[in-house]
């Protein structure tokens, strides 16, 4: 459709120069002078020179050699824990300095006396060779589609239609046999996003929050107003240790349980549901970002914003953990807290909401 | 071509050739016997290669990734992709006692133990982010001189993916030691799966063999990463390199050079002692960086634990526009008949390869536009291609806008600026950086042209005032010698094409479908008026030359 109205607007390869001689020079100041005489270097007239150049290659050579028996010399002499100061690289293992800064320059002389060796005493004349048409000519061109057809009707396939179709046909459908075979590489995604550890506790029968470093559960004036403090789940039926760094799922739980506990002072709370699921203020948040997961950690105390050190997506933590900037779509899953006989903290129940990244099965 | 000599080989009682001069050839006889080098070797022994420097960034592609080849083998030696866990009592006394992965472990046991195995996973490292560069300035110059015109649009595409499997391979690699930085960088790959409509957490759940981290990501990936894509990608290099020798190489315009030659030195020996040298220089100098720069710490960043992060969490920077596009993207997110479709994340997990996929397609669009179905080997000035050109730069300049937004938080610690306003700048810097780079190179690029043409009709500035006999003073210009004329005339200039009258020889109107419209004001952007400069004619040269009566 568009070939007819472009090939007399492209551009005539080269009319100037093509092939033309000394004719074309004449008369054209832009012809093709064609290759320009070879200038000899130095190194090609002058003797001294020459033979320089040869010295100069076979010294880098030599470099190398000597360098390589440092290499070896640094490996069987420096010990791997020895630290060394070199200016202005600071501290810094002297075996891999060594090592590496002896590897370096055996292989670069080598390289460094192959080029020169190249540049200055192999022939630099430049030489012109044929390209030829990646296209083949009309004539091949005939003769192979003719032997296609050939072979294309002694096969049938065109002729035998239900043989082509049945063909084409198992062909599509056999790679799913390779796709079905993946499936055991991991579990069904049930309801598992859904859930943390702090499912597990019920009204009866809450989980305390206990803190991330000390492993003590928490009551509410350890917390002081504007701080920072990270928690998981205390002993459950299921967990009667707690949470633990022991445990075989312990990844895949902390992923999910982690807390954030910020305790602000109530009235500087703007949202009353949020409130509501604090304890005295304080207010026990997700500390996975809803964005892609990462653990939230940067937390202002004044503003009362936390911030993803990952992606930057912030939450006002007075108001419901709302995202106040960034790329997360939702703010983070409060934990409703209460306290127990004793006066600790603890969950009376799950998530409102699934933690972590959005999910197309998430429904909130 | 041994079809017609099966018959005449029967009559002959052996091998007619004249006894071989010495132990060498000998050697070499015995050798094409079996496999037929002399007639391989006919054709390339002496192959002629352009020289210029540009064409060696292929090379440093090449040797890079060799070196990450042969040291990613001795890593594999010490290396276990595990992670089950242990708790480390290596001799990097920070970390003593803590609970690790065995993938972490053995990285570190690497790093302080094994005596030159820092440097060996430094050069590894270190040689994957030289290939990577290397591969965006080889693809870049590929681009910007047009040498992925035919007959090279598929070795553009082969390029293409290697780049795209280079920066998959990258990222698996860097993910492998089970490190915070790495876990980090998987958690945001978790999301990112998740945020897929419809099949996301299925895919999640596959991946990782339940839910997030598990303990199968670190041996899955090792095998992807050591095994699977480095096969993918030695076959795409070696056809890529095939259609090299194949196509043979492009050349600049000059003096005796045109599309039927290839100007330049011969393989054997000036070549093989260049290119083969090189191979050491590029290795030499990626050892001695190794030993010098430190990249990847993982000790200092410490065991992958989901609930811990550091700040300033940033991936290799090829990877960095990924990054930059999830952290500028709004947090969109629509939740409707119990489903939640996280547009935050999906849109920029979509447009990822989108912007990469942007650049592969070009050879055809442009092939498409100017119809030119006829064989290229002499390059592009970059100058003499505004439209092109320009495109390039506007999509490098997308590139560090959006590289800038993936370090957002480094650029606002470094720099004392707000992060806030650095995302601003990007949400509104991806739409209008590339727009106006794309103008002001358009512009620079005719600027350059019409100085090209005012050299060529005018000569070269000497410097060489001169009174004449009136009094008036001139500068003398100076002649181009020929060989220059030709070098800055001898470029292509397509016309724009024209739509077709709108009634035919007949009389009867014709329908113009919507594709060939948008070619012809394609191409009026392209080559129309004002979009390039026309070059002199040897008539305009010749008038004004013999009008100034010197020459």
């Amino acid at each position: 459709m568009s070939h007819d109205m472009s090939d007399d607007k492209l551009p005539q390869a080269h009319a100037a120069g093509e092939g033309h001689g000394e004719a074309a020079v004449a008369d054209n100041p832009f012809a093709d002078p064609g290759l320009p005489p070879h200038e000899p270097r130095r190194t090609d007239i002058d003797e001294r020179a020459a033979k320089r150049a040869e010295r100069q290659v076979s010294l880098l050579f030599i470099v190398s050699m000597l360098a390589t028996v440092g290499f070896i010399a640094s490996y069987v002499s420096i010990d791997a824990d020895r630290i060394v100061y070199i200016f202005p690289l600071g501290h810094i293992s002297a075996l891999n300095f060594a090592l590496g800064m002896t590897l370096g320059v055996a292989l670069f002389c080598i390289g460094a006396g192959a080029v020169h060796w190249a540049r200055t005493l192999m022939s630099d004349v430049e030489l012109p060779a044929e390209r030829h048409a990646i296209e083949a000519d009309d004539e091949t061109r005939a003769d192979v589609i003719e032997q296609f057809k050939t072979g294309a009707a002694e096969s049938g396939f065109g002729r035998r239609k239900m043989i082509r179709n049945t063909l084409i046909g198992s062909m599509a459908l056999v790679p799913l046999s390779g796709v079905m075979l993946l499936r055991d590489l991991g579990p069904l995604p049930e309801k598992k996003l859904d859930v943390t550890g702090w499912n597990e506790a019920t009204p009866n029968a809450p989980i305390r929050l206990v803190n991330m470093n000390t492993n003590e559960p928490m009551k509410a004036e350890d917390i002081a107003v504007g701080s920072l403090t990270f928690a998981k789940p205390g002993p459950s039926a299921l967990r009667p240790a707690g949470l633990q760094e022991s445990d075989e799922d312990f990844q895949e739980a902390i992923a999910k349980d982690a807390l954030m506990l910020i305790r602000i002072q109530p009235n500087d709370i703007k949202d009353a549901d949020s409130a509501a699921l604090g304890f005295e203020g304080v207010l026990a948040y997700s500390k996975i970002c809803t964005h892609v997961g990462c653990p939230i950690s940067l937390y202002e105390q004044q503003t009362h914003h936390a911030l993803c050190p990952c992606h930057q997506s912030t939450f006002d933590l007075s108001d419901g953990a709302r995202v106040i900037f960034g790329p997360a779509g939702h703010p983070l899953p409060q934990l409703k807290i209460v306290t127990d006989a004793s006066g600790y903290l603890v969950a009376p129940g799950g998530f409102e909401h699934p933690v972590g990244p959005s999910f197309w099965e998430r429904s909130e | 071509m041994s079809s017609a000599s099966t018959s005449a080989k029967q009559a002959a009682p052996a091998s007619t050739r004249d006894k071989p001069a010495n132990k060498a050839e000998a050697a070499a006889d015995w050798v094409d016997g079996r496999l037929g080098i002399y007639s391989l070797a006919k054709a390339n022994l002496r192959k002629i290669f352009p020289d210029h420097w540009s064409f060696m960034l292929g090379e440093i592609c090449l040797y890079s990734f060799i070196i990450i080849i042969l040291t990613g083998v001795y890593l594999t030696l010490f290396f276990k992709p595990s992670m089950g866990e242990v708790i480390y009592n290596g001799s990097y006394s920070p970390l003593d006692g803590i609970r690790v992965s065995e993938a972490y472990a053995s990285t570190l046991n690497i790093s302080f133990e094994v005596r030159g195995g820092l440097l060996i996973r430094q050069i590894h490292h270190w040689a994957a982010i030289v290939f990577v560069a290397a591969m965006f300035v080889h693809m870049m110059r590929v681009f910007f001189t047009g040498a992925f015109r035919k007959p090279r649009e598929i070795n553009w595409l082969f390029g293409f993916l290697l780049l795209f499997l280079g920066f998959f391979d990258g990222f698996l690699g860097y993910s492998l030691p089970d490190d915070l930085l790495s876990g980090t960088g998987i958690r945001f790959m978790e999301g990112a799966i998740l945020a897929v409509p419809l099949v996301g957490t299925y895919i999640s759940f596959f991946l990782f063999g339940g839910e997030f981290p598990g303990t199968d990501i670190v041996p899955r990936f090792f095998t992807i990463h050591v095994l699977l894509i480095p096969g993918i990608m030695l076959g795409l290099l070696v056809a890529h390199l095939i259609l090299v020798f194949y196509h043979k190489h492009t050349q600049w315009a000059g003096p005796g050079k045109t599309e039927k030659n290839v100007v330049g030195m011969p393989l054997m020996p000036v070549y093989m002692a260049k290119a083969g040298g090189f191979f050491f220089l590029v290795f030499g100098i990626i050892a001695a960086m190794s030993a010098i720069a430190s990249v990847n710490p993982v000790w200092a960043y410490g065991p992958y634990r989901p609930d811990q992060v550091s700040t300033d969490a940033q991936p290799d920077w090829y990877m960095g526009f990924a990054e930059g596009l999830i952290r500028v993207m709004p947090g969109w997110e629509i939740r409707a008949w119990g489903h939640t479709l996280n547009l935050g994340v999906f849109i920029p997990l979509m447009l990822f390869p989108l912007v990469l996929a942007a650049i592969a397609v070009y050879p055809f669009i442009e092939g498409w536009i100017t119809g030119d179905k006829r064989e290229h080997h002499i390059l592009d000035r970059p100058r003499n291609a505004p439209v092109r050109t320009a495109l390039g730069a506007a999509w490098i300049s997308l590139y560090l806008v959006l590289l800038s937004g993936g370090g957002n938080d480094l650029i606002a610690t470094h720099f004392h600026l707000s992060l806030n306003d650095i995302t601003y700048f990007v949400r509104i810097g991806s739409f209008v950086v590339p727009v106006v780079v794309f103008f002001v190179t358009k512009r620079w690029c005719l600027g350059l042209q019409r100085r090209d043409k005012e050299k060529v009709l005018h000569g070269r500035e000497t410097g060489v005032i001169k009174r004449l006999p009136h009094g008036e003073f001139i500068e003398v210009h100076a002649q181009l010698p020929q060989g220059t004329l030709h070098t800055l005339t001898s470029h292509e200039q397509y016309e724009p094409v024209e739509l077709p009258a709108e009634v035919d020889e007949n009389g009867v109107a014709r329908k113009v479908g919507l594709a060939t419209k948008t070619r012809a004001k394609l191409s009026e952007g392209y080559f129309g008026e004002g979009n390039q400069i026309p070059k002199p004619t040897p008539e305009e040269h010749k008038e004004i030359t013999s009008g100034h009566g010197h020459h």
